[in-house]
């Protein structure tokens, strides 16, 4: 069945995710989607799945528009939505999975259940265990187990949302080998993905989106050069010269050092981590969401345990110590969901300062206030002091964040420090931590954007599919380059210098 | 539109709740009128029963008090009940054991002992949640069954009459071990003077100090608290001890000002009653004091309804949870 | 040795309202939604359910009246809960008080009256065999239903396809919602079963195990029923044993009292409360990871059979129990 979208228009607020998307997925092939974090990937996605409803613009499958109430109208039509983690239940066996809230006719018994998901399995390449329980299934699996029973309920259009992140080579191997079955039997398969060669290696055609826009000249069909996709993807790269910042040279052990760290986190392993992060640096950690970064941020901000290896916090072995300990050494952490984990939402700015306070019994509201004060005409925050935070903007909200941290800070970790922010915020942001980087703190951030990662850091980590690449000074890194790497272009060959 | 909307909504809530009275009412063929009659105002009809109601709200008082601290820091205290057992049956300790005693320091040893034993037990329940993974709610109940038992075990068997055991209570204690009374009526002033004094101060920590603040972050948002440094299990085990010593001073009350004795059902339901005050206000200071006289005057008013009017005194029980049910249904999703 | 198969029967008729009430809620649970109103719902229920019964002299009746009860209040709750977005825990409460509550007032007019009861009905043949026709055929129709209650709840959980939803609903409503599934409206459904089966159940109270209506007749059977629901591990038959466990406990407790003339009988009825709610601790330390880390400290000689035992008894929750859902 080939699937198209018309017009398609798709706002959040003021973002509009998805701008008048007009593409048609032709039946039998694999059709690659790129496409940077924000590109507007999930979004269409969600709306092909029924997830979400377009504001304008249409869905039509074999050239008949259709209105997806919700993902049970999207299954019914054919279309099935493979997410990263498989939304299926863990508690139950493959062919509970399978057999739960089926389409009503598709399966008449269990057995015949049984016997339909085998014969799959084997035209398929897989491996498979009817009674073994999803969760002690690796995600690999799960996601061979998904895309089998989306088959069997009928998907004629098969959408896979980033399915290599986590999964084994042998498994990307089985599951190539099984896409490029499914579509040879007349299916259309959607592969979204931020990995260049896998792209290349496994699609028929390939759609970039950028900025909730298809960058002209629309599909492509591969094969088509490295270089070519990248600049479609992260527009003109690599034209203006790295401005070189001589560093200061700051006598003092490194805020954080790790020694042959081993850590895991759901389906991420980082595995044998040898970094040293010094004081007085700005260190952006470049890769796209889910590749290891935010285990690295967590790992440095006392919140994970490494499984092995030490990691010392101003030359002091704090490993397994707990997020409170690396607190108290100075280390501070800013989650990117700000009103979730990083601030109490019906409290104000003065009250956490007042949170701030470590002495006296009563609060010490006028001192508090005055602190808030002093925030808010240093970072510009557009608020009084006993506004609610939950009432600011996200702008103002990641100002209030960074007012919070204290003075004595010697390590920032910032997950995502502008998202969600428009420029002027975001610049204002920057030049705060630049500040706090030229009083020694070191600050290690992530961030989806190529642009932010080369103005602000001083040293680059790239991380590609749950590895830890090694630290470059920015000065011998091109935008083009750092492109490439996070695509997974020229990784290994990084890794192994080193 | 808002600010419509904000008023109404508790005005919505009150109606449903007198409608659904009033339903019951009907069904048994009283009057509604004569009976709200004597429901809301029957507490104020007569000196000697201005004097119970204020005899029951202090004890009510000071759960509720206790509960606005477990419900700021996030949890469902429904341990109360026992929390209040166990403190009275602390309290009783050193009255029976140095009778002799001047009475007054025998009164503070008592109020001591309620605080410590009931802040004991709340802790339990604090052990259970982080250790053995019971829900608060679950550990609660359980420790409520527990401490009934306790009571009863006391009033039955060591405690018991010298007469021979009885199930209305122990002995009484001696006159002079009761907490002074104005003629002729049950009210012991120094009562509602301690229930006020602890909703002045628990008021005045909860909104004034560093620890109420961080009670109160660390029941909006646990994660973010603990982000800013806050010991946030440490806070929800404080917060439980001070409702658990609150609740056994509501326990001491009862023994030494309003049964004199120790009796099986020393808590009488106050603990509950405390919680419904605890959701209906949402912990806010200002409504606890309104609040509890309304519920306790309903509640020593209906006492009359089974001689009067022929209908059971549960009614009251009723208009109080209807209350709580409908202003439940006019609030924000959680 | 007949004394013996007495003793199993009485347990098996003492426990029948129990384990109604724990098969309803097991459903519930298992979609994922709690519900906290148990004792007052069995309360009214018992109280509706003999009012009726008295006035029209016809116990089916009486039954269907407190079903009906029973599911109303689960309605409530579900409105509360599921449509307007309010704690399950709460509201269950609230509700719990306010039925208990209710029950006294407008029951106060059936205290302490004779009724109807659910008549002794021996199946005729079975009734004669050896041992199982003392133990398992001397009964009367409630107590046989829920000797069938039980196979029932367990097949419709995990012998058929609707048992698959239901059981996913509770563990990852997400999944169920993307396959089509209209989440809110199949939770609302096995709540308001499960408050249906509590409401017989609270029925079987006034109409059969102890007849008639008094203040708390019921005893505290509901909040001990939720607890059972957790011991048992949120699996039909093991809810059952532990009804089965409880009502044993009860017995025991009142034939010790002769034995055991030094403790006063209140205390004996309070005793099988207490116990059930260390069983209940027992069965949720063991499975926590604090055990498991101490287990992995002793010689590994007493580490298998250690960890054999700690296996079986762990309860593990519906993952999505008491949590709202919030479509995507």
């Amino acid at each position: 069945m080939r699937i198209a979208v018309e017009q398609l228009t798709k706002r959040f607020g003021t973002v509009w995710a998805n701008n008048r998307l007009t593409i048609e997925f032709a039946a039998g092939q694999i059709h690659g989607v790129l496409g940077e974090n924000g590109a507007g990937k999930s979004t269409l996605m969600k709306v092909l799945s029924g997830y979400l409803r377009p504001d304008e613009g249409r869905i039509l499958f074999d050239g008949k528009p259709c209105q997806l109430r919700g993902p049970g109208d999207a299954l019914a039509a054919g279309v099935g939505m493979v997410h990263q983690e498989p939304l299926d239940i863990p508690a139950f066996t493959v062919l509970e999975n399978l057999l739960c809230a089926a389409p009503p006719g598709v399966f008449r018994s269990w057995r015949a259940a049984q016997r339909a998901l085998e014969e799959l399995a084997e035209r398929l390449g897989f491996a498979v265990d009817p009674a073994a329980r999803l969760d002690q299934l690796t995600i690999g699996q799960r996601q061979q187990v998904e895309i089998m029973r989306l088959l069997l309920c009928g998907a004629q259009v098969l959408i896979l949302d980033e399915p290599t992140t986590g999964i084994t080579a042998a498994q990307t191997r089985a599951l190539f080998t099984a896409l490029r079955q499914i579509a040879a039997e007349g299916r259309t398969v959607l592969f979204v993905s931020h990995k260049l060669e896998e792209v290349a290696e496994l699609c028929h055609t390939v759609t970039v989106l950028r900025n909730g826009e298809v960058v002209p000249p629309g599909q492509l069909v591969m094969p088509q050069p490295q270089e070519y996709l990248l600049t479609l993807m992260f527009g003109d790269a690599g034209t203006t010269p790295p401005v070189y910042r001589p560093l200061p040279s700051i006598d003092s052990p490194p805020v954080w050092e790790l020694r042959q760290v081993t850590v895991r986190s759901g389906t991420l392993h980082l595995l044998d981590l040898n970094h040293r992060f010094a004081a007085g640096r700005i260190i952006g950690l470049a890769g796209l969401d889910g590749s290891g970064q935010q285990v690295l941020l967590r790992l440095l901000a006392g919140q994970l345990t490494p499984d092995r290896g030490q990691i010392l916090v101003n030359g002091r072995d704090l490993s397994g110590a707990g997020a409170i300990a690396f607190r108290e050494a100075g280390i501070e952490y800013l989650p990117a969901d700000r009103l979730r984990d990083g601030l109490i939402g019906a409290l104000s700015l003065a009250e956490h300062f007042a949170l701030l306070q470590r002495t006296g019994v009563i609060v010490d509201r006028r001192t508090a206030e005055e602190l808030a004060r002093q925030a808010i005409a240093e970072y510009q925050i557009k608020a009084t002091p006993l506004t609610p935070i939950a009432a600011l903007s996200g702008g103002n909200q990641q100002r209030a964040m960074l007012a919070l941290v204290p003075p004595t800070a010697r390590g920032i970790l910032a997950e995502q420090p502008t998202r969600g922010l428009d420029v002027a915020s975001a610049r204002a942001i920057w030049s705060r931590l630049q500040a706090r980087r030229d009083a020694g703190c070191c600050i290690v951030f992530a961030s989806p954007d190529l642009d932010e990662i080369m103005e602000y850091s001083d040293e680059v980590i790239v991380c590609f599919a749950g590895r830890i690449g090694p630290s470059i000074p920015r000065a011998l890194l091109s935008a083009g380059r750092l492109a490439e790497l996070i695509g997974g272009v020229g990784f290994e060959a990084l890794v192994e210098a080193v | 539109m808002k600010r419509v909307a904000v008023l109404i909504q508790p005005l919505l809530a009150l109606v449903a709740a007198f409608v659904l009275t009033t339903l019951a009412l009907l069904s048994t063929g009283v009057s509604p009128l004569e009976a709200y009659r004597l429901i809301i105002f029957g507490a104020f009809s007569t000196p000697v029963r201005l004097s119970d109601m204020i005899m029951l709200a202090a004890p009510l008082l000071l759960c509720a008090v206790g509960l606005s601290i477990t419900f700021t820091g996030g949890l469902y205290n429904l341990g109360v009940e026992g929390q209040m057992i166990i403190g009275a049956i602390a309290a009783m300790v050193p009255l029976r054991l140095w009778p002799d005693w001047p009475p007054l320091l025998l009164w503070l040893m008592a109020a001591l002992s309620g605080a410590v034993g009931g802040a004991l037990w709340a802790l339990l329940i604090g052990v259970l949640r982080r250790y053995a993974g019971v829900s608060e709610i679950f550990a609660g109940l359980g420790m409520n069954f527990l401490a009934g038992g306790l009571a009863l075990y006391m009033v039955l068997g060591p405690w018991r009459r010298q007469t021979s055991a009885s199930l209305s209570g122990t002995d009484l204690l001696p006159r002079e071990l009761w907490l002074p009374t104005i003629d002729r009526l049950r009210l012991a002033p120094a009562a509602p003077v301690i229930a006020v004094l602890a909703l002045a101060i628990v008021w005045w920590a909860l909104t004034q100090t560093r620890w109420g603040l961080e009670v109160r972050a660390v029941g909006l948002n646990p994660a973010a608290s603990e982000r800013l440094g806050i010991a946030t299990a440490r806070r929800m085990a404080e917060t439980l001890a001070a409702c658990g010593a609150l609740a056994g001073i509501a326990g001491m009350l009862q023994v030494v000002a309003v049964h004199h004795a120790l009796i099986p059902n020393i808590s009488s339901g106050i603990g509950l009653l405390g919680l419904l005050v605890a959701l209906l206000s949402r912990a806010d200071p200002r409504w606890l004091l309104p609040i509890v006289v309304a519920f306790a005057a309903f509640t020593v008013g209906s006492i009359q309804l089974p001689l009067t009017l022929g209908i059971d005194s549960a009614i009251a029980g009723v208009l109080q949870g209807a209350l709580v049910l409908f202003a439940l249904a006019t609030r924000a999703r959680q | 040795m007949d004394q013996l198969w007495i003793d199993i029967a009485a347990i098996l008729a003492v426990a029948a309202p129990l384990v109604i009430a724990a098969m309803g809620e097991t459903l519930s649970e298992r979609a994922g939604v709690i519900n906290l109103s148990l004792d007052g719902t069995m309360l009214l229920a018992a109280m509706t359910g003999f009012a009726v019964a008295l006035n029209t002299q016809n116990l089916i009746l009486g039954f269907a009246a407190a079903a009906l009860v029973g599911a109303l209040v689960a309605a409530i709750l579900g409105v509360f809960s599921l449509t307007l977005g309010q704690s399950q825990t709460a509201v269950g409460f609230v509700l719990a008080l306010l039925c208990t509550d209710l029950s006294s007032f407008l029951g106060a007019p059936f205290v302490r009256l004779p009724g109807p009861a659910v008549p002794f009905m021996p199946i005729p043949g079975l009734a004669d065999l050896p041992v199982f026709g003392q133990i398992l055929f001397r009964h009367d129709p409630v107590i046989y239903a829920s000797f069938l209650l039980v196979p029932a709840t367990a097949y419709l959980l995990y012998g058929t396809r609707l048992g698959l939803i239901v059981r996913a609903l509770g563990e990852r409503p997400a999944a169920v919602y993307a396959r089509g599934i209209d989440v809110t409206r199949w939770r609302y459904a096995m709540l308001i079963l499960g408050g249906a089966l509590v409401g017989i159940a609270g029925a079987a109270f006034s109409l059969d195990l102890k007849q008639g209506w008094s203040y708390r007749h019921t005893f505290g059977s509901g909040w001990i029923v939720l607890a059972i629901v957790i011991f048992g591990g949120w699996r039909p038959l093991r809810v059952a044993l532990g009804c089965y466990l409880f009502a044993a406990l009860e017995i025991v407790a009142t034939r010790s009292q002769s034995t055991l003339p030094g403790i006063p009988s209140q205390i004996i009825q309070v005793a099988p409360f207490v116990l059930m709610i260390l069983v209940l601790a027992l069965v949720n330390l063991a499975s926590s990871p604090t055990v498991a880390r101490w287990i992995a400290t002793l010689p590994s000689v007493w580490q298998r059979p250690l960890l054999v035992v700690v296996y079986r008894l762990r309860a593990t929750a519906p993952a999505a129990l008491g949590q709202p859902f919030e479509r995507p």
